[in-house]
């Protein structure tokens, strides 16, 4: 094992794989018998379809496949589908609750795993255009999580003949499904032979179901696995490849959030695979390409000429925001407890600069000019079952490189072996770096001790102990620690406090999650708006809904609750759109053009939001202004609570986040940041400064803890409010039906659960308001004048 | 040291006839167009005229994602239409804007260095010319993306 690097070498000239003969990775080849594998594949069910072409974004139909019986048919999709859920995460959701009971779980017969494209999915000439939505229930929230990838596979799907796939049921020996678009038919194969893993499994499948042993071939196949850990963990993922035609190499794109991947192998799926004909730049067949290419043009040359003194995606990917987030003190070190580390500037990005390879097109859709999908080549492996093998490592990406800075793994060659045993053994690597953190800070207390860890050494940054965790999930070893810790943090929780091994406010308070999902990797302590950023979400705290600790905290562009609330009802209503049509949110605010300089909310990217409405309205042919979007995003972002409300959650109560998230739990935190903590005592609770100067840690944190506790309650009166939702969270039926949704049962639903809050006195104020300070609204049952 | 065939505009001579344009959008588009269906473009300006076209560089080459763009062994960069996916990247990112995108055709085009511009101009203020493209080259590629201190 290396140490950490004490000093960054700038002194290097960029990484090309390009030799005389084309390019060369130094990867490990691999042997495969591929005849004998695809021979002993036995097809259970085939199902032939017409070929249509994809209309103005949509192919019009969505695949049913159901693992049980083997049934494959394919739905309509209707003008009314369109109308209410757009596609994408919309149409995932539809389908999701048309098929399961609100106490559906996991792994009930019933869960489907649903992915959709979208009908902007599949554009090649704006950047971002490739996105995958996939949802499912939850192993880790118990209700609908989302997640979404790039890669392939979303684009072949639509453009093989179905804007979504479902998948209900459970198969009774680990299968394939094949999408063939080339064909038009869908099978579903046994696959004894074919590895789990995911770098094995993307690579033979893409060979094996090319159309021919050519590159531009294999690129038109898309394979979507998971891994060994996803078997016996609920962190599971799903990969999603793209053949990269320069490395020859089936790269891979991650759902992450959630355990998909849990779900996908608890259905015994090894793979699903999509593979197209032809495609070109028309294929989404939009009302007008000229308008969407030249809106696309625009913004490939903002990457050309801006990127490079803005965020430097095209080098070092999300990377970039290391430093600055260590800068900030918002980059998340040992367990969210610090935002900064002395050691943290091993991972800036220079650091992982010199190990990307350079001047390739590194997008995982095409025509993505952000093309922040770098990749670490010729990576020798360190540990585990691939050591000494070398591979091609998408990543690091800011997420991986932040939870490793959580765990005080600093050295940047144990960040992408880490990364490459993630994606490979199909592990989340936020919720992963996320657990192992706090494993690793109840290590350090105590509570977790060597021997209730199966013999593991969780100290901070002790990578080898972090990787011997990860191959002992894979190697789904029994012992209490990996069964239970790799059932994520509440889970683990539960364990410990049962256990009596330590105090349970403790536990509580420092395991980084919400509704069960871990959180992503950002120090919101500092800001109240992002704190409802990830505690008030659909899934639970991922970034992907709201990112607001500049416009909080730096620039301090929303200073009251009111401002904060309607940042919370416009952000996640806006990044849902992204989800809704098939896109990337990276390019829409990761590069900002000069007309920002002088918008009046520049926080929106307002000439970016006019981009995407001008696209979307030359794919359908009609007009579309900014407005409209935030209207399809507002109806599906409501049906998901909707449907948490369903499922028994979705409340006040479910929005908790643990007080890590808000501010100090231990002293060494709060005496860590002692001068700002003691200065907003004095500034903003009016304490006298001489008094707090004369006060016990205990009682300045007992103080802050109950300002921010408070504060947080506020929030969520002021949000829920804003939401058109009751005090205890739930979406009125006034508001429902504003969105266009008559369905009698969801209205009814949500009536009875208001009124038995009713009963409950649960329909009332959270925060305290003292003095001049006012609730949201006078009326407390202000919805029903809706 | 690596060559390419290049057009050379000889500004003095240009009685702004156009006739190159035209020729050029004959070989790509079939049609006496010019102007946006033309890979060469006369531009006028206070003091005389300007000419934009391929140097040649070969940036397109590393921005395409399928591989479809290639330079052959005389040095000229082209275009496979069959392979391309329509994505602008190349138009998007080329440094001279010469890459260029015709109205209703998704395929971009660019100088193939074929010479009818120069048989067609009637001055003799076009020539086709070979030259040198590392230093082209290493320029442009200085340019691409930050290098990180």
């Amino acid at each position: 094992m290396k140490g950490p690097e004490s000093t960054v070498d700038c002194d290097f000239k960029p990484i090309t794989l390009k030799t005389e003969e084309g390019f060369e990775t130094g990867n490990t080849k691999h042997k495969w018998d591929l005849a004998k594998m695809k021979k002993d594949h036995k097809v259970l069910a085939e199902f032939k379809y017409e070929k249509r072409p994809v209309v103005r974004g949509y192919a019009g139909r969505t695949l049913y496949v159901n693992l049980t019986t083997n049934e494959i048919k394919e739905k309509p999709v209707t003008e009314e589908m369109k109308k209410q859920f757009t596609g994408g995460k919309g149409f995932d959701l539809k389908l999701l609750r048309d098929a399961i009971k609100p106490t559906t779980r996991w792994n009930s017969e019933e869960n489907e795993l649903v992915l959709a494209a979208g009908p902007l999915c599949g554009t090649t000439q704006y950047s971002g255009m490739g996105k995958c939505l996939a949802v499912t229930v939850s192993p880790l929230t118990d209700i609908v999580c989302d997640s979404n990838a790039g890669g392939y596979f979303a684009p072949y799907m639509k453009f093989s003949g179905f804007d979504a796939i479902e998948i209900q049921g459970k198969a009774k020996k680990d299968v394939a499904i094949i999408i063939d678009g080339k064909d038009c038919k869908v099978t579903i194969e046994t696959a004894p032979h074919e590895e789990v893993n995911s770098h094995l499994v993307a690579e033979q499948l893409t060979y094996m179901y090319a159309a021919e042993d050519t590159d531009a071939a294999r690129q038109k196949v898309a394979v979507v696995s998971a891994g060994k850990a996803a078997e016996t963990s609920y962190w599971g993922i799903l990969n999603i490849s793209f053949y990269d035609v320069r490395r020859k190499v089936a790269r891979l794109k991650q759902h992450g959030r959630g355990g998909l991947g849990t779900v996908f192998r608890d259905k015994k799926l090894k793979a699903l695979v999509a593979r197209v004909d032809h495609f070109d730049g028309l294929s989404n067949n939009p009302a007008n390409p000229d308008k969407v290419a030249a809106t696309g043009l625009k913004h490939h040359r903002e990457m050309r000429d801006l990127d490079k003194s803005q965020c430097n995606m095209r080098v070092v990917g999300t990377g970039n925001i290391v430093e600055v987030m260590d800068a900030y003190d918002l980059l998340p070190t040992e367990n969210y407890r610090f935002g900064s580390h002395p050691k943290a500037f091993n991972l800036h990005s220079p650091n992982f600069y010199r190990r990307f390879t350079q001047v390739i097109p590194d997008g995982c859709w095409f025509g993505c000019t952000m093309a922040c999908a770098k990749v670490v080549d010729g990576f020798e492996v360190m540990t585990g079952p691939y050591k000494g093998m070398k591979f091609s490592v998408d990543g690091p990406e800011y997420e991986n490189a932040a939870a490793c800075a959580n765990m005080g793994l600093w050295d940047p060659d144990w960040v992408i072996e880490w990364n490459f045993y993630c994606d490979c053994y199909g592990l989340d690597t936020i919720s992963f770096g996320t657990g192992m953190a706090f494993y690793m800070e109840m290590y350090e207390y105590g509570i977790l001790t060597k021997e209730r860890c199966g013999g593991l050494e969780l100290q901070w940054g002790n990578g080898e102990a972090v990787l011997e965790f990860m191959h002992r999930m894979a190697r789904g070893e029994k012992d209490d620690f990996t069964q239970i810790a790799s059932k994520g943090i509440r889970k683990t929780k539960d364990w410990l406090k049962k256990n009596k091994w330590g105090d349970d406010y403790i536990i509580e308070n420092c395991g980084m999650e919400n509704k069960g999902l871990e959180f992503s990797e950002y120090v919101p302590k500092e800001s109240l708006a992002q704190q409802g950023g990830y505690g008030l979400t659909n899934k639970g705290p991922q970034h992907d809904e709201a990112w607001l600790i500049f416009m909080d905290m730096v620039n301090k562009q929303i200073p009251t609750f009111a401002d904060k609330a309607e940042a919370l009802h416009y952000f996640p209503i806006w990044r849902t759109w992204f989800g809704l049509v098939g896109l990337c949110k990276l390019p829409w605010n990761d590069v900002t053009p000069p007309s920002n300089a002088t918008a009046k909310e520049p926080a929106k990217i307002p000439e970016h939001v006019q981009n995407y409405a001008d696209i979307m309205g030359a794919t359908l042919g009609r007009e579309i202004n900014p407005q409209d979007l935030i209207d399809m995003s507002e109806k599906v972002y409501n049906f998901q609570r909707s449907m948490n409300v369903w499922m028994g959650r979705g409340t006040r109560a479910d929005d908790w986040i643990p007080y890590r998230a808000m501010g100090p739990v231990t002293e060494m935190e709060y005496l860590s940041r002692k001068d700002r903590y003691d200065g907003q005592l004095v500034d903003i609770q009016k304490l006298p400064k001489d008094k707090v100067a004369a006060m016990k840690t205990s009682e300045k944190m007992q103080l802050t803890y109950d300002y921010r506790q408070n504060q947080y309650e506020k929030l969520k009166d002021a949000v829920y409010y804003r939401r058109g939702w009751t005090q205890n969270g739930i979406p009125t039926p006034q508001k429902m039906r504003s969105l266009g949704f008559t369905e009698d049962c969801l209205l009814k639903m949500l009536q009875e659960k208001i009124d038995s809050d009713e009963k409950a006195g649960l329909n009332v104020w959270g925060g305290k308001y003292a003095g001049s300070e006012k609730p949201p609204a006078a009326d407390r049952k202000y919805w029903e004048k809706w | 040291m690596s060559k390419a065939k290049i057009i050379v505009f000889h500004a003095e001579k240009c009685k702004e006839c156009r006739k190159c344009e035209a020729a050029c959008s004959n070989v790509h588009h079939k049609n006496d167009k010019g102007g946006e269906w033309s890979a060469i473009r006369i531009i006028k300006k206070d003091d005389g005229y300007e000419m934009t076209d391929c140097n040649m560089c070969g940036l397109c080459i590393d921005m395409c994602p399928v591989m479809a763009i290639r330079r052959m062994t005389s040095g000229t960069v082209v275009i496979d239409k069959k392979k391309c996916v329509g994505c602008q990247a190349c138009v998007g990112f080329c440094p001279r804007g010469v890459m260029r995108k015709a109205p209703e055709v998704i395929v971009p085009f660019k100088c193939i260095a074929c010479g009818a511009c120069v048989r067609a101009c009637p001055e003799g203020a076009l020539e086709l010319k070979e030259v040198e493209i590392d230093k082209i080259q290493e320029e442009v590629y200085s340019k691409h993306g930050r290098v990180c201190k």
